[in-house]
């Protein structure tokens, strides 16, 4: 095979399915089943029914292997369609995060000037911790976090990606 | 289509209990006949059963054997299969069943009891998470929570099983839903809301496909068993189009009989046990039209060595069989039978003509390999070769002239029902393929005859898988159904037993089958007819007489403990280092450390 052929790559994938039981049973019991990766994963009901739901997928694998995770997920009954917003053009990605920080002094002081700078928002203080909020990519989120270690990085809760293409295409 | 031509109306919904409305569904969808066993969860469909004439159960003996039982029938027929289990361990037991019609794409729909709904999650008596387990094990299952959603989910799982690419379907059906009223509606003429598989091919890749065909020197038609779920059209056209483009013809082991065997054309199975000849056509071939199969490992051999220098056209219904194992040129995403309906059509539309001289001298060359007769054995003394056994019988059930159908168990003896049995028609042959389940064959041969009554069934077995569903003997007593089995009885688990020959030094650990019954007296014990060949004189007479007699028949043939199936390409070996039997020079060839970690 060639060079590209195991070239490896990361593919955001979003997926709209029928909101019913066992939905994302199925769809993460397909990551594990088949050995796929899944980076992050998140879902919510997207539609005014509450019946359309959307799951973005965070993966990576060989050209050969994202192509058999779309038609593997496109064969699945409740599946209305996949969609590879790596490769389908320019899309936004968006994770948000909760950040706790815990500490006095000086690195409090600097923990809080360091979110002003990342556009990170308080959310919950006391005297001696810190919960920030931010959203962004999430290499940022990556970077806000290992700043933060040092200066008393306590607990971290993130959502995972959302994302969807730019400008008037759309999914449906 | 129109949406609004016949709503269906809830407001004109009757009312039945649960029950009811499942076996409405079940006679509005054509089911005749079903295949269960009884227990506390559905009992309120066993009391509607028996008020009623429209639906025809039959009791297994173990639940297995029930959901081989509808795979028999469905392969016959092209029908879907209908199974009836209880909740817990019904449903546990029917796992292996699912799985088997999951990998081989066999049409079924299983309902499972359930507990009821406000019990469920409570570890209640005969309670098992069934959606989950049978999740990985369905193609798709549902759980009925809501009388309002019944009649629904009954029609839309028979839409999935026989749909695209054709698979099990399980129902888990929680008691109070069965005994509550629930309202009845048809089947809805809308379409479903999300699976709406493609079947038509695309007009352009059809087109790329035959400039491609049109153009090759080296052909060759690869058809499995996609080619059989598609129905016996498809069959019809992939003679029509192997006669009109004069192209050779392979089979997979699931594909056997969407060909004729016996066609001058026809090369043969190929893969693991296939024919020198398929398999070497395959690897030199310079372009290879894949209809309906799935590129197998049984098939393909090592990979980086699959057929090295084709241009590959893949025509599947199933988008995830393509590109799966093996990268190809010319995708196509359609129902076998339009597909091969738009080859035929583009052949006789593109103008460019076919180069007869270079593909009779690839014929020559496909003769050539012919000639080695890989399937050559020699059956000398009074020893019965297994192979032998198998040939007598296709050339004693052709002379009379039956309809036959065959099912198989797992090992050597299935492998030579592939090789020596020839199939001309499609749904005549029904084997476990991507699963391999011992026990498949003799619940398998019960679905069959159970649609074919008149036909001759026959399981060809080994004495080790006949053991793993042996208790269906009671239900070809109870039916009287006349399945023939015939054992090659080479007093081991012979596949076992070659792989350790050719890849474990010989070391024989586990596999004989020690302590074996009398078939003869467990056959009468059972109310059926035993008999027995021990020498190649008894053989003719003994399968004379199996079919002759209208009861069900265990045949105990007793064949030659240690011939091996050949040819055989080892695990992770390529198609051009196929063994081709005991007297080859120089060992067992293409053997690797690699290839030993593969199954
Ligand atoms: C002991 C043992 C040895 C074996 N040795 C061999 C061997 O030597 N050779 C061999 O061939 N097999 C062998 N097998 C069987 C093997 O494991 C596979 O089951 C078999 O090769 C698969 O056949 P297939 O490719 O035709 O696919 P199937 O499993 O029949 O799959 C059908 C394909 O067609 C597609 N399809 C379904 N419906 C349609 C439709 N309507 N239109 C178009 N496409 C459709 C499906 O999506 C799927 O991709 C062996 C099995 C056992 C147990
Ligand atoms: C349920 C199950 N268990 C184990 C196996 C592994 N296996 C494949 S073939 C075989 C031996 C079959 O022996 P027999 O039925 O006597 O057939 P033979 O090969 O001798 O013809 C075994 C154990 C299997 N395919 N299925
Ligand atoms: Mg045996």
């Amino acid at each position: 095979m060639s060079e590209a052929g195991n070239a490896q790559r990361a593919a955001t994938i979003a997926v709209l399915v029928e909101n019913e039981a066992g939905v994302l049973a199925r769809v993460i019991g397909l990551f594990s089943g088949r050995g796929y990766n899944i980076d992050s994963l998140t879902v919510a009901p997207v539609d005014d029914t509450g019946r359309i739901s959307r799951i973005t997928v965070v993966t990576s694998g060989t050209e050969m292997v994202i192509e058999q995770i779309k038609a593997q997920l496109d064969r699945l009954v409740p599946v209305h369609k996949v969609s590879d917003l790596t490769m389908e053009g320019p899309h936004l990605t968006r994770e948000l995060a909760l950040i706790k920080v815990v500490g006095a002094g000086d690195s409090r002081v600097e923990a809080l000037r360091l979110a002003d700078a990342f556009r990170a928002r308080v959310v919950d203080a006391t005297t001696e911790s810190f919960v920030f909020e931010m959203t962004g990519a999430a290499d940022k989120i990556d970077a806000f976090c290992a700043l933060m270690r040092p200066l008393g990085l306590a607990e971290v809760s993130r959502t995972g990606a959302v994302a969807i293409a730019r400008g008037p295409r759309g999914l449906n | 289509m129109s949406a609004a031509t016949k709503p269906a109306s809830t407001d004109a919904a009757q009312m039945m209990s649960g029950a009811e409305v499942v076996l409405r569904a079940l006679k509005d969808q054509g089911v005749e006949v079903i295949f269960g066993y009884p227990g506390g969860a559905v009992l309120p469909i066993y009391d509607a059963l028996f008020q009623q004439n429209a639906i025809r159960h039959i009791l297994v003996r173990h639940e297995q054997a029930a959901v081989h039982a509808a795979e028999g029938y469905a392969r016959s027929t092209g029908k879907v299969g209908v199974v009836l289990v209880t909740s817990g361990p019904g449903a546990t037991n029917a796992v292996t069943g699912l799985v088997d019609a999951l990998m081989d794409s066999i049409p079924v729909v299983c309902l499972t009891g359930q507990v009821p709904t406000h019990l469920i999650g409570n570890d209640a008596f005969q309670e098992a998470d069934t959606t989950g387990i049978t999740r990985p094990a369905t193609k798709h299952n549902y759980l009925v929570k809501k009388p309002g959603d019944l009649a629904r989910v009954m029609h839309e799982a028979f839409y999935v099983a026989k749909s695209g690419r054709p698979g099990p379907v399980v129902i888990d059906l929680p008691k109070d839903i069965l005994i509550n009223k629930a309202p009845y509606t048809d089947a809805p003429d809308t379409p479903h809301r999300s699976y709406r598989p493609r079947t038509e091919p695309d007009g352009e890749q059809i087109r790329k496909a035959v400039r491609l065909l049109k153009a090759a020197k080296r052909p060759i038609v690869y058809a499995g068993g996609g080619v059989i779920n598609s129905g016996p059209e498809a069959s019809r056209l992939l003679r029509e189009f192997v006669r009109m483009t004069g192209f050779p013809c392979t089979n997979t082991l699931m594909g056997l009989g969407a060909y004729p065997a016996g066609d001058p054309l026809f090369l043969g199975m190929l893969g693991m046990h296939g024919t020198y000849e398929a398999n070497l056509a395959m690897h030199g071939c310079d372009v290879m039209l894949n209809i309906g199969a799935r590129f197998d490992d049984r098939v393909t051999g090592r990979l980086n060595a699959f057929s090295p220098g084709s241009k590959k056209i893949h025509a599947d219904i199933d988008p995830s069989s393509i590109n799966k194992n093996v990268p190809v040129d010319v995708p196509i995403v359609g129902d076998a039978g339009r597909v091969l309906a738009a080859l035929i059509e583009a052949w006789k539309a593109e103008e460019a003509p076919q180069d007869k001289h270079v593909l009779t001298s690839w014929w020559r060359q496909i003769d050539e390999w012919r000639a080695k007769d890989c399937l050559r054995y020699r059956q000398e003394g009074r020893i019965i070769k297994p192979q032998h056994a198998v040939k007598r019988l296709f050339e004693i059930t052709q002379e009379l002239k039956r309809e036959t159908f065959i099912t198989t168990e797992v090992g050597q003896h299935q492998m030579w029902a592939a090789q020596y049995f020839g199939f001309h028609q499609p749904n005549r042959w029904m084997t476990s393929g991507g699963l391999g389940t011992m026990g498949y064959g003799l619940p398998a041969a019960m679905g069959v005859q159970i649609a074919h009554p008149d036909a001759l069934v026959i399981d060809i077995a080994g004495e080790a898988s006949i053991l793993m569903n042996i208790q269906e003997m009671g239900t070809l007593a109870q039916y009287r159904l006349p399945v023939k089995v015939f054992i090659l009885n080479n007093e081991y688990m012979g596949m076992v037993r070659q792989w350790q020959e050719l890849l474990h030094g010989g070391r024989y650990s586990e596999s004989y089958s020690a302590a074996l019954p009398d078939f003869v007296k467990l056959a009468e014990s059972f109310h059926a007819v035993g008999m027995r060949a021990e020498h190649a004189d008894d053989l003719d007479r003994v399968i004379r007489e199996m079919i002759a007699i209208d009861k069900p028949v265990i045949a105990d043939i007793c064949v030659a403990k240690d011939e091996n199936c050949f040819p055989m390409i080892p695990s992770g070996a390529a198609h051009n280092e196929m063994i081709l039997g005991p007297d080859q020079e120089g060992g067992v060839a293409g053997v690797t450390d690699e290839g030993k970690v593969l199954v």
